[in-house]
């Protein structure tokens, strides 16, 4: 049988085919639908981890109970796994292990477009690089073959463009593989110096038979066309070079970690002028470069960016005619939601001007206009640390002004040791974690605030403020911040407060809420001020009626969900809430 | 018609993020597949929804490489909101067939004052090829379900394209949930009959 699959799903599908029996994600754009998808095989255990590299070690241990196991993540993920991955590198696995790395090239949904293909070379680990949904299942497979044969845990990259990108696969039949079962063996997985001076010397030979497989491996192939040009490429990088050079001879590289020299100095040598079509940072082409092979590619090529047929045609001045931008088109950026539950807080750190350290996700919209409620956003976990390190720097008076703001997920993930850690060095913090029971930038996964598993079982519920107490917070409170009044007050309490504060606004996300009725204007009594659009809700804008000599405020019924955050905020009670009649008694 | 000039027909599909653009691609891409084609559709997820501009590509024909359309090369647009159809022109040749929603959304930008929404977007479209303006959200009111806006203009797209009735329906069939698989086909139908 034949299916369309995205990258996602195809991954999902090959490591079912391949009788894998445990997997874990932390979810992130573009990897998310990965343990989505596996979610739904009930032979494969799974579960959402709080962070990547607590994902990873779950995965190394039913590794080391001989089971086929995946571990999924996007690119920025594997910096958070990278200690246990470098580890797995040295130790080897004893089921087969998959890791798979969604990058983001162009940075669609990330704070950058790191090529996580270092991470194969830099962590001795192979690399495979599919190119279309296709590939990505059957790669998936022979990773879990390769990683037993070569008793090494595989780099599975995938970019944004494999991930989201959808296109026919053949769908195959379960295989079981049996778990292996424990056996000790302290040499390859008690990782002490002794044992790792001779892993390591192991890793190196390990590398010089991956290298010889990369020659025969059918996959790392040679397409003939003329030889007046052949391109090495990998990946989705391969179907853009396809589109601009339909005529050159290819080297489609698969197994792009370690390089097959020999296949490359063949193909090199056969080729009148040879360049390297590669995505990001100049991977291929510096290995190559340094066989003492001939090739160019980045001299032309962007590092910065998505690569696209477009930038890849630019890039070699092949003429075309295009078709130009429209000028003038106002951006249509992305906002929360109409009833976001962290309007209203972000509306009192503007209000309140106070520096705002930022976190990672749906939260981040908060920093644009007209809310500008958001200093820093470096990593996840970030928000809390970052705020430490100012008042360390500019003292205890400057705390008064700063708050820590992050979502539920990203608390759980890397937030709390940053609490523990300004507990324990006495800082004065004020901490807002914005609850909304779910992760849901990336679509509204589970996490231990949720109290709900992967797959929809009950979980135990681990609640935020628990854990604030438990760090020992000296002020832990709960709020609900679709009330501005009382979103002001605590977020004052908390700022005067002498230690660290923990200021909890729980509500949950907006479009996991039935919606209120639309919220409508009194005509009357609206005198077109603007004070409601302060809020920044895609629901409320101002119109210019013809029959009146000032603005007035609209609802879109279509969009407002009737949180009533604007309402609150008007002076004249010109905003109603449905039922509500007349003016204000 | 299946683009004369070759054997591939590019499809980009916009509008705002909510509006079911993925599911108009998803049921496209289907259709096109159950057709015997090669296909490839490319998205992107994320920071791009929550209200932001979304923009797909759809790709079919006897072989598809790159999932990502060219600049000049897009046969069809079809647009969810008048905006988001003058933000992708670079897509367009001159002869597309500009198929858009007469609807506005005002982004941000707008709403706040710092931009104002172009009045005369169907003229901008008119240099591009032939503009479709197509009143989806009356038809969907008609038949009582705003969320079947996609489908309707899907049906108008069909017009275009050389690919089985048969398909189409199959291709709703299977991505939208069963309760809902009959009304979404009669907007189709709407669609598939409305003056293009």
């Amino acid at each position: 049988m034949r299916a369309l699959l995205s990258g996602n799903e195809a991954v999902a599908r090959g490591a079912w085919e391949a009788g894998c029996r445990v997997a874990t994600a932390y979810p992130g754009t573009p990897s998310t639908e990965i343990l989505e998808n596996i979610i739904k095989y009930p032979e494969i255990s799974c579960e959402w981890s709080v962070n990547e590299k607590v994902a990873m070690e779950v995965a190394a241990g039913a590794c080391f109970a001989g089971a086929r196991v995946l571990v999924a993540m996007k690119h920025v993920g594997l910096n958070v796994a990278a200690d246990p991955f470098f580890t797995m590198g040295y130790s080897g696995v004893t089921g087969g292990m998959i890791v798979v790395s969604a990058d983001d090239p162009g940075m669609w949904s990330s704070q950058n477009e790191q090529d996580n293909r270092h991470y194969g070379r830099h962590a001795k680990v192979p690399v495979l690089e599919p190119a279309d949904s296709s590939e990505t299942k059957l790669f998936a497979k022979l990773a879990f073959a390769i990683s037993e044969k070569f008793d090494t845990p595989v780099l599975l990259r995938l970019t944004t463009r494999v991930c989201h990108s959808s296109s026919p696969v053949d769908l195959g039949k379960r295989k079981e593989v049996a778990v292996k079962g424990y056996a000790r063996d302290v040499r390859k997985r008690l990782v002490l110096p002794a044992h790792a001076r001779v892993l390591h010397a192991a890793v190196e030979e390990r590398l010089r038979k991956l290298a010889a497989y990369g020659e025969v491996f059918p996959h790392n192939r040679i397409e003939w066309g003329k030889k007046s040009l052949g391109i090495i490429t990998s990946g989705v990088a391969y179907q853009y070079a396809k589109e601009v050079f339909p005529d050159a001879s290819f080297l489609k590289l698969a197994l792009t970690y370690p390089l097959p020299a020999k296949l490359i100095k063949k193909f090199a040598r056969q080729v009148k002028r040879l360049i390297v079509v590669e995505e990001g940072d100049s991977i291929l082409e510096t290995e190559i470069k340094a066989m003492g092979v001939r090739v160019t590619g980045k001299d032309r090529i962007p590092r910065c960016g998505e690569l696209t047929p477009d930038v890849l045609r630019n890039s070699f001045a092949t003429k075309r005619k295009r078709t130009k931008a429209a000028p003038d088109v106002p951006a249509r950026s992305p906002v929360l939601c109409p009833g976001c539950p962290h309007r209203g807080v972000f509306y009192i750190v503007n209000k309140l001007k106070l520096v705002s350290t930022g976190d990672i996700g749906c939260y981040t919209l908060g920093a644009l206009p007209p809310l500008n409620a958001m200093d820093t956003c470096v990593c996840m976990g970030a928000s809390v640390t970052n705020a430490q390190g100012l008042e360390k720097a500019l003292g205890k008076e400057f705390s008064k002004k700063v708050v820590a703001v992050l979502g539920d997920s990203t608390f759980f993930h890397s937030g709390i040791t940053g609490l523990v850690n300004a507990v324990y060095n006495r800082a004065n913090l004020t901490l807002l974690i914005l609850d909304n029971f779910t992760t849901a930038m990336t679509g509204h996964q589970p996490h231990p605030g949720t109290g709900r598993l992967a797959k929809g079982e009950p979980g135990k519920r681990v609640p935020p403020e628990e854990v604030a107490k438990g760090c020992g917070a000296g002020l832990v409170e709960v709020v609900n911040p679709n009330d501005l009044r009382a979103t002001e007050e605590a977020m004052k309490e908390g700022l005067a407060f002498d230690g660290v504060a923990v200021l909890i606004f729980r509500r949950p996300c907006a479009l996991l809420v039935k919606p209120r009725p639309a919220l409508r204007i009194d005509a009357e009594l609206c005198n077109g001020c603007r004070l409601c659009l302060r809020i920044g809700c895609p629901a409320m804008s101002l119109v210019f009626p013809e029959a009146r000599d000032k603005a007035l405020a609209a609802v879109d019924a279509s969009l407002c969900v009737g949180c009533g955050l604007c309402a609150q905020l008007c002076m004249r009670a010109a905003i109603k809430m449905a039922g509500e009649t007349g003016a204000q008694s | 018609m299946r683009n004369p000039e070759g054997e591939m027909t590019n499809v980009v599909i916009c509008g705002v993020g909510g509006q079911g653009i993925i599911l108009a691609s998803d049921v496209l891409c289907q259709a096109a597949f159950l057709d015997g084609l090669d296909v490839k559709k490319s998205e992107v997820h994320g920071m791009a929804q929550r209200g932001g501009s979304v923009i797909t590509h759809v790709r079919f024909g006897d072989k598809v490489y790159s999932p990502l359309i060219e600049q000049s090369t897009c046969d069809y647009m079809l647009a969810f909101e008048k905006l988001e159809a003058l933000r992708y022109v670079e897509y367009l040749t001159m002869h597309s067939d500009i198929i858009v929603d007469d609807r506005e959304i005002p982004p941000m930008s707008v709403l706040v004052g710092d931009a104002r929404y172009p009045a005369d977007i169907e003229q901008r479209l008119a240099k591009y090829g032939k503009v479709h303006m197509i009143d989806a959200t009356n038809v969907a009111a008609e038949l009582g379900n705003q969320r079947v806006v996609n489908t309707v203009l899907l049906g108008v797209l069909s017009q275009f394209l050389d690919l089985d009735e048969k398909c189409w329906h199959d291709a709703i069939k299977q991505h939208v949930k069963e309760q809902y698989a009959g009304l979404n086909i009669e907007a189709f139908d709407r669609g598939r009959k409305l003056a293009g």
